[in-house]
């Protein structure tokens, strides 16, 4: 298991890998206008960068149909105010934003399809993590990294795999994912997510006041957050989604041999191929037969 | 100032002829080239000039021969792992190990290293048992009964550390024996045994014994300290389980931590099968209920089984009123990189790279980095068969030994949706 290098940064240096949602399909939906999100989340990650000068904060974009990296504070010298007008990081951003979701809605009407509502979380958040690991690869000297996912869509049960494997990779390497989620219903998701890496999960009850929501949990560094009364996690959604149909369920039964999930009883497994021939058992008949040995 | 360097100088020559002669007799200069192998570092280029060796790209070469040779596995067999394990560590706590050929003794760099393996494959292998049996003055000792906790059982061996008399591995082996065979077909039986003796004091007759383990589907595996013995070959090659003899405590360790992924399924050893499970919703942090595990009110974080809707303390456990088995999704998807495993990317050619009519990415599509060499030719760079991305080595590591996703796949919305069913 590979383990977090050491951190001899000042404690209060970060990386933010900010997850933005650009899915037109929810944005569309959405009671809050885009651009107003835009306009709080900026202002956020203008107040990140201004906390302390070493900061730095990365943006990816998690579109319908793809991702891309849209901003990176590091890669450009930041001068702060050009001529008294728009910081630098609005107009880069908003540029790269603008090219990003044009290429997306194009990306829609190639290939246009209804049912899933769902943005590609799973890969913004492999993409973060990339560029986490190379962060702890540049040297003992790095700030410390967390991710933020702004997430409105939907989940897509058939992202799950791949999201549990990015989840367990930010595990291993100490790096926190926070999630702010603005749409309806809870995103299973995003709080197992946040639970397994220790990240904060929140969902602003008022829209309007987003980005005093994002700079009072959100912006504090790791270390800063011990201090702090973050939100507690109202519970968390463990419930897995069946192979066979992607359905959310709480009871199913578990292939032996690899483990998959089924939402009713099968004659063979559609993942090793296995050929289960009696009726299902439950695993408590080990530990029945097991009492009734002498200890 | 001459005399006090002189001094100095004469200091220095004694030291080094005390150190010869602890060294066999090389000199100074000879032990600097014995002790580095500095010219190991080096190769020749077409020109014949003698240049650094790149260690990033050897590493990597490497690395990439151990993924191919897994992923060739893989293929060729249908990926069947035995998933669900029930595996007893037979620990050697005879006379032998309380040697000192490992410091500070056998037992104690044994111990510790059981301990991080424990953990390891809980954390690998979420729905399996452990049980721990020591071997101390001619017999078997039961230490934990299979269970899933790490911690019960690091705190038994951690209890237990003392050792005496011979080994016997017809009695550990009878033992274990006797606890795996009333345990589900569907479980994979499996014996680790950590051998430090040289020799074994056995009542009867051991190879009905090794027989006996053979029948019963009983896969054996040992790992020797000392040196190799027939009849742990014998044991492993009648089991279909694995023999090494470590040399030291990090080829120890290594050896250890190899028994921690799952092994590949053996035909028919265990029967497959579908296990009815419950997976409870967490419930939130304020809230207040009496767990049916201590039967006291707590306050926050417990589970509620779907069934009966009892609250539970921890994850896995079975439900004591309902007896379903409770657990949560993290702890299945921990192994679902095993059963879908990311294919290997390619190595971009030159040929590929110095096409004009191809559009070659200059950055990582992972992480950013340029893949540019300084003179702003295209550096060397991997690219998945599936989505075309290139990516640069470190990704390519990160990607196939920790993330287990391809970023440039999950990316870009494929136009059929059935993508873990294949």
């Amino acid at each position: 298991m590979a383990s977090a290098p050491s951190k001899l940064y000042a404690d209060d240096v970060s990386l933010l890998v900010v997850l933005l949602d650009t899915n037109p399909f929810f944005w569309s939906t959405s009671s809050l206008p885009f651009s107003k999100f835009l306009s709080h989340v900026l202002a956020f990650l203008n107040s990140i960068l201004v906390l302390n000068q070493l900061n730095e904060v990365v943006v990816i974009g998690t579109g319908y149909a793809s991702c891309k990296y849209l901003y990176n504070s590091s890669s450009y010298s930041n001068h702060g105010l050009e001529d008294g007008r728009m910081p630098a990081l609005c107009t880069r951003l908003l540029k790269n934003l603008e090219e990003f979701v044009i290429g997306d809605e194009q990306s829609i009407k190639e290939d246009p399809r209804g049912g899933t509502m769902s943005s590609l979380l799973s890969g913004s958040l492999s993409m973060a993590l990339c560029h986490i690991q190379k962060v702890f690869r540049s040297g003992s000297l790095h700030p410390q990294p967390r991710i933020l996912c702004l997430q409105g869509s939907p989940d897509g049960p058939e992202q799950y795999v791949a999201i549990m494997n990015a989840i367990f990779s930010a595990q291993r390497s100490m790096v926190p994912i926070d999630s702010c989620y603005i749409g309806s219903h809870n995103s299973a998701f995003l709080q197992q997510a946040s639970y397994i890496t220790g990240g904060v999960y929140l969902k602003p009850q008022q829209m309007d006041g987003l980005f005093q929501y994002l700079s009072t949990v959100f912006a504090t560094d790791l270390h800063s957050r011990t201090f702090l009364q973050l939100p507690k996690s109202v519970g968390v959604d463990f419930r897995a989604s069946c192979f066979c149909h992607k359905k959310t369920i709480d009871m199913g039964y578990v292939c032996s041999v690899c483990l998959s999930i089924f939402c009713k009883h099968h004659k063979k497994c559609s993942t090793c191929g296995s050929v289960f021939g009696e009726t299902p058992v439950e695993l408590d008949s080990v530990s029945k037969q097991k009492r009734k040995t002498p200890e | 100032m001459n005399n006090g360097e002189n001094m100095r100088l004469n200091g220095e020559a004694d030291e080094e002829d005390d150190d010869d002669d602890a060294n066999g007799g090389l000199a100074a200069w000879e032990r600097t080239y014995a002790d580095d192998r500095s010219w190991e570092a080096l190769q020749e280029d077409e020109s014949g000039l003698l240049r650094p060796i790149d260690n990033k790209a050897i590493y990597h070469a490497q690395y990439r021969r151990r993924l191919r040779s897994l992923s060739s596995l893989a293929t060729t067999a249908r990926i069947q792992k035995g998933l669900i394990r029930y595996l007893y560590i037979i620990i050697d706590f005879s006379r032998a190990a309380t040697e000192m050929d490992f410091r500070p003794s056998r037992m104690a760099v044994v111990a510790k290293h059981v301990e991080a393996f424990v953990r390891e494959f809980f954390d690998q292998n979420p729905l399996s048992q452990i049980g721990l049996v020591t071997m101390k003055d001619g017999v078997a000792h039961w230490l934990t009964d299979l269970g899933g906790s790490p911690e019960s059982h690091v705190k038994a061996l951690m209890g237990k550390l003392e050792c005496s008399g011979d080994a016997s591995l017809q009695n550990g082996l009878e033992l274990v024996h006797g606890y795996l065979n009333q345990i589900p077909s569907y479980g994979h039986r499996e014996v680790l045994i950590l051998y430090s003796a040289l020799n074994s004091c056995d009542p009867g007759d051991i190879m009905e014994t090794v027989q006996k383990c053979k029948t019963s589907k009983i896969r054996c595996s040992v790992i020797g300290l000392t040196a190799e013995i027939f009849i742990c070959r014998h044991l492993c090659q009648e089991t279909g389980g694995s023999y090494s003899v470590a040399l030291d405590e990090s080829h120890f360790k290594e050896l250890l931590l190899e028994h921690a992924p799952p092994p590949p399924a053996i035909a028919d050893s265990a029967m497959p099968n579908l296990i009815k499970m419950g997976f409870p919703q967490r419930a939130a942090e304020s809230s207040i209920a009496i767990c049916s595990c201590h039967k006291e009110a707590k306050v926050g974080g417990g589970y509620t089984c779907p069934r009966c809707k009892a609250r539970v303390c921890e994850l896995p456990t079975e439900c004591r009123i309902c007896g379903l088995t409770l657990i949560s999704s993290p702890h299945l998807a921990r192994s679902y990189h095993h059963l879908f495993p990311i294919i290997p990317f390619d190595e971009v050619t030159d040929k590929v790279l110095h096409d004009p009519r191809h559009q070659t990415p200059k950055v990582c599509f992972g992480c950013q980095e340029s893949l540019m060499n300084p003179g702003n030719s295209p550096g060397i760079r991997v690219s998945c068969p599936k989505c075309k991305q290139h990516f640069c080595l470190d990704c390519d590591i990160y990607i196939h030994e920790s993330l287990h996703n391809c970023p440039g796949c999950e990316s870009f919305r494929r136009p059929k949706l059935a993508t873990y069913d294949e």
